[in-house]
């Protein structure tokens, strides 16, 4: 879970340290605001077992409550602590947003290196994307979980697979341009091997493009797995989730309208601190931006 | 010829851009970019190739390069085909011949230093410490008059000029023999220009390195060249050493592009527009000498066989029916006399076919 939190966000920063780091919040307010959010949310996710209830703890007695000092975000209609479901289920939340957005990048960058670079596997492959892409994603991810059942490894696949045509698309337009660029053709009178001309000078110039792309489909991941949650189709329904618990709140708005507010609220934070994040990175990386000292 | 050879050595290179192929698709035509071009340089001696824009100057040095693959033709380095090779028997031939590019903007990775590009060359075929990549660049960044500290650059942090001595030094890095530069100063200042080609010759000096300088620009040719090749739509014209060309072209189009060079002198009574027309398309070239629509001198001979490159006696070679004759060639045999007749006597009907549209 922290494995594609770390891709998100500390590859920019790792080589620059502190002062680099305050240099680049103060130049991009958006990565410090989009990112500064993001980070507090898996922070409080991971550490959620220190200082929130007991997710599934039902208490018969306190059911549909209002929010309360006890009780932050009121309780469910089986007396269950709404905040400690909202807190546990951002972990669900964010390890599929993110770990979605890390499938669908690394295999559309490998897909879309190979076809910027290689013609004959451009034309297959990239009739494949385009067949995939006009799969909807909810029903995949429906028919997927049909087939082998509720799991979150599923949903991250499921939810991946629609997603990373476009990320193929995307490396491959960038590739196409700039393999022909003077650079790469020096490099390649100079010598250097393919592997190394796509490495070292081919990958870096599609990393901007697919930072802010990565961030559109981590969002856009968040909100499919509340979606699917939502309609029944995604985690099992014991594990709480955003989606699941806005499912089970809405049948309850009448007499608890209170309750729906946790994980919705949560749920638009994520994907807006999400999105600023990959708008910032996009200014951040752009070496046009940063020739102007 | 001299008994070891020349250094560079380039036999009927041709290469053609097929137009509307795809995918399962056959091309319907071609851009005929280069066409039947030869020439040899020698170690430590500069080749000009000359032309205007589009007559196939850039496809020659991309082709000598490998960047492209030649539609036919051999280039030989010391007696080795390297159009025939295969990508990894390539690398080795790359070390010989290095480039310099155009534009220093676009030809310089933005996202390395001054030192990683000019060593990465090196770093291809061999693995450096941390100090001799930094002792390489210091050397490298010497040589083209330029301070160790600037390796720490970045590309965007340098002037024009600053960038074009970066791509002399990346070139440099592999101690090449040939180095082939594509306009190599065509997109600098004028004072800078002159600071670039004196750079050039000092190092060829110093160095023993061959140019092959593909230019526009005639002024700069005359300073630099030992031998000139004049380009016109994918053909070489004319090739002779710098000083006879200029002082007597013979093909008609040198004579109209020497007479078209601006002279800095305000007496100097010029040509009023040598030549007639645009250059015709090389997807549709005319029959025969491709020069001969706009050419004055044109006969009719001309618009039917494309005429071959004859040995004048200064040594130079042109192509031209009329001011180069090949009949009046000594060495020819007797079956080759033979052979404009017999193609004449097939040509007669792609006269009538011509004829329409040389008329219009």
């Amino acid at each position: 879970m922290t494995l594609p939190a770390a891709t998100l966000e500390i590859t920019p920063t790792a080589p620059l340290g502190f002062s680099g780091l305050a240099r680049i919040a103060r130049r991009h307010p958006l990565v410090l605001i989009g990112g500064g959010l993001l980070a507090l949310l898996i922070v409080l996710a991971l550490s959620a077992s220190l200082y929130a209830g007991d997710p599934g703890n039902m208490d018969p007695f306190k059911r549909l409550q209002p929010p309360s000092a006890e009780m932050w975000f009121g309780s469910d209609h089986l007396g269950r602590d709404v905040f400690a479901r909202t807190i546990f289920g951002a972990r669900i939340s964010l390890m599929v947003g993110l770990a979605s957005a890390a499938c669908a990048a690394l295999v559309g960058l490998l897909i879309g290196i190979l076809a910027g670079y290689n013609r004959m596997f451009d034309n297959i492959v990239m009739r494949v994307m385009d067949g995939l892409m006009s799969i909807p994603t909810i029903l995949l991810a429906i028919a997927l979980i049909s087939l082998t059942g509720p799991g979150i490894g599923i949903l991250i696949v499921a939810i991946a697979i629609p997603e990373t045509p476009a990320v193929a698309r995307l490396v491959r337009s960038v590739v196409l341009s700039v393999r022909e660029r003077p650079y790469v053709e020096a490099a390649l009178c100079g010598g250097a091997r393919l592997h190394k001309v796509l490495w070292r000078h081919i990958l870096p110039s599609t990393i901007p493009a697919l930072m802010v792309q990565g961030a559109i489909v981590c969002a856009s991941a968040i909100m499919t797995e509340a979606a699917l949650s939502f309609l029944g189709a995604g985690v099992p329904p014991e594990i709480p989730s955003w989606g699941n618990m806005i499912a089970s709140s809405r049948l309850y708005l009448a007499i608890a309208p209170l309750t729906i507010f946790g994980p919705g609220i949560c749920l638009a934070v994520t994907v807006l601190a999400v999105n600023l994040l990959g708008d910032g990175l996009r200014d951040m990386f752009d070496p046009r931006a940063k020739r102007r000292r | 010829m001299r008994m070891s050879g020349p250094l560079l050595k380039v036999e009927d290179l041709t290469k053609h851009y097929p137009i509307g192929a795809g995918f399962l698709r056959k091309p319907f035509s071609a851009v005929r970019a280069v066409e039947d071009v030869s020439f040899s340089v020698e170690a430590g001696e500069t080749l000009c190739i000359v032309g205007e824009s589009g007559c196939g100057k850039s496809t020659v040095a991309r082709l000598l390069m490998r960047l492209v693959d030649p539609t036919g033709g051999r280039v030989l380095i010391d007696g080795t085909d390297i159009a025939g090779l295969k990508k990894h028997e390539l690398r080795a031939y790359r070390r010989r011949m290095q480039m310099v590019f155009q534009d220093p903007y676009s030809s310089l990775n933005p996202r390395l230093t001054a030192g990683q590009i000019i060593t990465e060359p090196v770093e291809n075929y061999e693995r450096l410490s941390r100090k001799q990549r930094e002792a390489l660049a210091a050397d490298l960044l010497h040589k083209v008059g330029m301070s160790p500290e600037m390796m720490h650059r970045l590309p965007s942090e340098l002037s024009g000029g600053q960038r074009q001595r970066l791509g002399i030094a990346r070139a440099l890095a592999l101690k090449p023999s040939i180095i082939i530069a594509d306009e190599a100063v065509s997109a600098l200042d004028v004072s800078v220009q002159a600071q670039i080609l004196n750079l050039l010759m000092d190092l060829q000096q110093q160095l023993g390195i061959a140019f092959v300088f593909i230019s526009h620009d005639l002024g700069v040719v005359e300073h630099l060249g030992h031998r000139v090749a004049v380009m016109y739509l994918g053909r070489i014209v004319e090739l002779a050493t710098c000083e006879a060309l200029f002082a007597q072209p013979v093909h008609p189009y040198t004579e109209a592009l020497i007479a078209s060079a601006p002279v800095p002198d305000p007496t100097r009574v010029r040509l009023e527009a040598p030549v007639a027309g645009e250059v015709p398309s090389p997807i549709n070239p005319p029959d025969g000498c491709a020069f001969h629509p706009r050419c004055p001198l044109a006969v009719e001979r001309c618009r039917i066989e494309v005429p071959p490159l004859v040995p004048m006696t200064d040594g130079r070679v042109v192509a031209c029916h009329v001011r180069a004759p090949a009949s009046g060639l000594q060495a020819q045999s007797a079956a080759e006399r033979d052979c404009p007749t017999v193609r004449l006597a097939g040509a007669n009907e792609s006269i009538r076919k011509s004829e329409k549209p040389n008329i219009t």
